[in-house]
């Protein structure tokens, strides 16, 4: 269990990074975190002819906010989003994702961007974005494009993100007022990989019907799994335990080929997804005075 | 074999210069190159916490970095935790605790704990639980290491006291 070779270069520019992904043409990996790629090389799951290192780019890492958005840096790392008054205070869903993720050792390393990038199935981060219309700035060749969260996550490990581009922002609004927020989760042991998860964002107005609903969950497809009839059928309705379960009912149908291993069976994960769907909006519901 | 980097990095204090394979993980660069075997290699996917070791201050899984990532970054092992012969106050703990049996986990629980009591010298059990589910021991069943940690605590506590009082 020890890496295949490969080169490696650890470029100052995001220009000389672009240009070592065009030269290796497809061939090679960009390493940032390396909490996902590193596994992946030790088991030899991945043979890249190269690694481009990330770690001395400038400007690449850092959260700041910027007319209602939350501009952070891919290389930005899950301990300082962790640690991040701004992130806590604008951005609670985030902040409380990112506590799910792993192990703090893991975090310490561990990028927004390299999650973002990974696309793992399981991971908090990809369904957290999709459910707060996060964008992606990514740099190519061609210049630097904006790309939706909902139309980044392709399949299984695959991203909108081309062989010569590299994903340096993700914009995520701040929580808008009135809206409460929650995450969910089961894995079996606390930062274990999740077996499903929900995130889910109710906006809830003063005569107490729900404006706006945001219902993603991960760990039941090959990407983030945004139920558009459960969130439909919750607008205008007033927070309770039957609109819940109508939702969750909703999101059953809308899970298509759900993920199936030792982790956990398809139907168990379809009732994982209820259940969570349930508490998840639950606890939504709450947070909004 | 592929070009050499190279990779200048304090480890322990102590400043090296070599030249490495870029596919050499940190923890096999400390144990072959350096001879630091203090550091264990479990499971090389980042999940058993053997490997664990400070960067730049911070806890890292060694297994799931690459030596050159750490060209010029500044590396504590458990071989720093305290001068030949003696004891840091967390292994003292330890050890007064039966914190351990094999061992074989034991540095990569060392060095957590080293972030832990250094970010929170008071922490909780849940605290410690936080801090420490990532660092998997086959022997123990943990309750002595929640009551090294604990006991950690305390004696960094009171050397700080001690030291203020003095100065007092």
């Amino acid at each position: 269990m020890k890496p295949p070779p490969f080169e490696y270069a650890a470029p100052d520019t995001l220009e000389e990074v672009v240009s070592l992904l065009q030269q290796h043409a497809g061939e090679a990996k960009i390493l940032a975190g390396g909490q996902s790629l590193i596994p992946l090389l030790n088991m030899r799951f991945a043979r890249p002819a190269a690694l481009i290192d990330l770690r001395r780019v400038a400007g690449l890492d850092g959260i700041r906010e910027e007319e209602g958005r939350l501009i952070i840096g891919a290389m930005t790392t899950k301990r300082a989003v962790e640690r991040s008054r701004l992130v806590a205070n604008r951005q609670p869903l985030l902040h409380a994702a990112t506590r799910w993720i792993a192990h703090p050792q893991i975090r310490n390393r561990g990028t927004v961007g390299g999650s973002m990038a990974q696309a793992d199935p399981a991971a908090e981060y990809p369904a957290t974005a999709v459910a707060l219309d996060a964008h992606f700035q990514l740099v190519g060749p061609n210049g630097a494009r904006s790309v939706a969260a909902e139309d980044f996550f392709v399949t299984y490990l695959t991203t909108a993100l081309d062989e010569n581009e590299v994903l340096t922002e993700v914009h995520v609004p701040v929580l808008p007022e009135q809206t409460g927020w929650s995450i969910q989760e089961v894995a079996r042991r606390h930062g274990d990989f999740a077996m499903v998860g929900g995130v889910f964002l109710l906006g809830i107005d003063s005569s107490r019907r729900c404006t706006r609903a945001r219902i993603v969950h991960f760990g039941v497809g090959p990407t983030p799994l945004r139920s558009r009839d459960a969130e439909q059928l919750l607008l205008g309705e007033a927070p309770g335990e039957a609109v819940f379960a109508a939702a969750a009912a909703k999101v059953d149908e809308a899970i298509d080929e759900p993920l199936s291993d030792v982790h956990a069976s398809a139907e168990y994960r379809r009732h994982l997804a209820r259940v969570l769907t349930r508490r998840g909006l639950a606890e939504a519901a709450g947070r909004v005075a | 074999m592929t070009k050499t980097c190279r990779v200048r990095v304090k480890v322990n204090g102590v400043a090296y210069d070599e030249e490495v394979e870029p596919r050499l993980t940190l923890v096999d660069f400390l144990r072959e190159r350096l001879a630091l075997t203090g550091t264990h290699v479990g499971c090389e996917h980042g999940v058993c916490g053997a490997c664990t070791v400070l960067v730049d201050g911070r806890t890292a899984r060694s297994c799931l970095m690459l030596a050159v990532q750490a060209d010029g970054a500044k590396v504590e092992t458990v071989e720093g935790l305290a001068p030949e012969g003696e004891l840091h106050p967390i292994q003292m703990a330890f050890l007064e605790e039966h914190g351990l049996q094999c061992g074989f986990c034991t540095p990569g629980f060392l060095m957590a704990v080293c972030e832990l009591l250094e970010d929170n010298p008071g922490p909780s059990d849940d605290e410690i639980k936080e801090m420490l589910g990532g660092q998997i021991c086959r022997c123990t069943g943990y309750q002595s290491i929640l009551r090294a940690v604990h006991r950690a605590a305390a004696n960094q506590q009171a050397a700080r006291a001690a030291r203020t009082t003095l100065r007092a």
